[in-house]
């Protein structure tokens, strides 16, 4: 009995890895075989126009939104603190530095997830069940290739897009806020800024946000392609998708955010 | 002497997911320029059989010769070009919802003609007019329109590239009875309209009375194995006693 309670957590653990493993191969083939029908032609220009206003245009509003009151609120809450030392025109540089490093791009990482991570996954989930997949296949067009490569180089381009635009917004509306309502003097607001940042801080954002858009148009067009059922598999795939997405983006973050300050 | 020529041939053919054995050593021709049924229960292996033909699936034993093609000797790039050899009606029509009926039909003509839009133009109203469908359909979306106006469009998107083997998926399946002879006559008029090509038609279903009524053949498989494989009269005849109850129950 005692043997069998021992022996419970390791038996759980074996379970789970042999759950976990096959999915990471097959997700792994899945990337291989995606970045091999990237660089195969035909160049399909007005599917990855389609997606580049998907991904990018129509998530504007939405990024504007995230922005601006990130930028605002980061304001406040560092101005709080730095003016119990007297260092609040330190406001500008801790806050450009902090959306451009991290915020920018994990932030927009986590709302191209929820918004076309999601999309994807329902799109190709959808034309799975409903077999427009296999009829694709079966005309001997890729769907790799037709479906889930446009979305992948669209995201890949639009993410670090979107994250540029995410830094100026940002940057504004602490600008705004550290300026117009809490007093900072605008010119010590932007000496601190060009004190302490610099061009590869941006570039870091970027890089992070290229990376993060190609995470997360694979795993969901992944989730799309790895849809069983009917509806109700639709609705798994969708919600792995989102899931998914998000977790690799704050996990994937960490580890970029290490290698990038050893290279930069 | 008229020698009798096949398009598929299955030559022990047999196919196994773990211990499951689907398909059991099947032997049988699917002649060319004739229409040929496959019947069956469900899970005999139909659709096994049809991802076969595609060569989607490739035999754990035995071999399937497609158009005198062995499907295991070419490399994925060569299958999708072979492929284009193939029309496909789906059980469902598997249009795709995003674009209008024009564009369906068109899509494999962008993807494999090299034609100016005028000409894809031509050719879409002649196949969507061949398969009786109105001009105010044509740019619509599926969703806009009936389950036997979509098998119609399904039907001129499979005919765009002239295949030499037409495949149906249970066509007939969530039809009306009108709409069903419909279909039939359809799958009829254009087997004949392309008999130029030798076009051969493989229907996969449950229908009998549809098959017994558009077929030149009939193949009925049973447990992975074919019981069965004769000219329609011989199989309307059938004394095997599971086809006699097949018929029996269907009618």
């Amino acid at each position: 009995m005692n043997k069998k309670l021992l022996l419970y957590p390791v038996e759980r653990l074996g379970h789970q890895m042999m759950e976990i493993m096959p999915a990471l191969g097959r997700i792994s083939i899945y990337m291989y075989e995606s970045f091999l029908w990237f660089l195969r032609p035909p160049l399909r220009l007005n599917l990855f126009i389609q997606q580049i206003v998907f991904i990018g245009n129509k998530s504007l509003f939405i990024i504007f939104l995230t922005s601006s009151f990130s930028g605002m609120v980061f304001a406040f809450q560092i101005y709080t603190g730095f003016t119990a030392f007297s260092v609040d025109s330190f406001v500008g540089p801790i806050v450009a530095i902090a959306v451009c490093k991290e915020l920018a791009p994990v932030l927009s990482g986590l709302v191209v997830a929820g918004r076309c991570g999601a999309a994807m996954a329902a799109e190709i989930g959808t034309m799975k069940v409903t077999e427009q997949v296999d009829a694709l296949e079966v005309m001997g067009v890729n769907s790799i290739q037709y479906l889930a490569v446009p979305k992948i180089f669209a995201t890949i381009i639009a993410m670090p897009m979107l994250t540029a635009i995410f830094m100026l917004i940002a940057n504004t509306g602490s600008y705004i806020v550290g300026t117009k309502v809490l007093g900072i003097d605008s010119v010590a607001y932007f000496a601190k800024i060009s004190d302490f940042m610099n061009l590869t801080m941006v570039v870091e954002g970027l890089i992070k946000a290229a990376v993060f858009g190609y995470l997360i148009s694979v795993i969901g067009t992944y989730q799309g392609f790895a849809v069983k059922g009917g509806a109700e598999g639709v609705g798994k795939g969708t919600n792995l998708a989102v899931v998914w997405g998000m977790i690799v983006v704050l996990v994937v973050d960490f580890f970029l955010t290490a290698i990038l300050n050893k290279i930069l | 002497m008229n020698e009798e020529k096949f398009s598929i041939e299955f030559n022990h053919l047999t196919k196994t997911f773990g211990d499951h054995t689907v398909l059991n050593g099947l032997d049988f021709n699917i002649h060319e320029g004739k229409i040929t049924t496959i019947l069956g229960f469900s899970g005999a292996g139909k659709s096994t059989l049809l991802k076969h033909i595609l060569g989607i699936f490739h035999p754990t034993d035995g071999q399937v010769k497609v158009l005198g093609q062995d499907l295991r000797n070419l490399n994925e790039k060569q299958i999708r070009e072979f492929r284009t050899n193939f029309g496909m009606v789906f059980q469902y029509a598997a249009l795709f919802d995003s674009m209008t009926i024009f564009e369906n039909v068109a899509f494999p003509m962008r993807e494999f003609e090299n034609l100016s839009e005028e000409q894809i133009k031509k050719k879409v109203i002649s196949l969507l007019e061949q398969v009786g469908l109105e001009e105010h359909a044509y740019y619509k979306l599926p969703s806009e329109i009936s389950g036997g106006m979509r098998k119609r469009v399904g039907l001129a998107r499979a005919l765009a590239l002239k295949p030499k083997v037409m495949l149906y998926d249970e066509p007939t399946t969530g039809l009306d009875p009108i709409t069903t002879h419909m279909v039939d006559d359809l799958i009829r008029n254009t087997h004949q309209g392309n008999s130029d090509i030798k076009m051969t038609s493989v229907i996969i279903s449950h229908d009998i009375a549809a098959t017994l009524r558009i077929s030149d053949y009939v193949a009925f498989l049973e447990k992975g194995r074919v019981v069965e494989h004769s000219a329609v009269e011989d199989f309307r005849n059938s004394s095997h006693p599971v086809i006699r109850k097949f018929i029996e129950l269907s009618t």
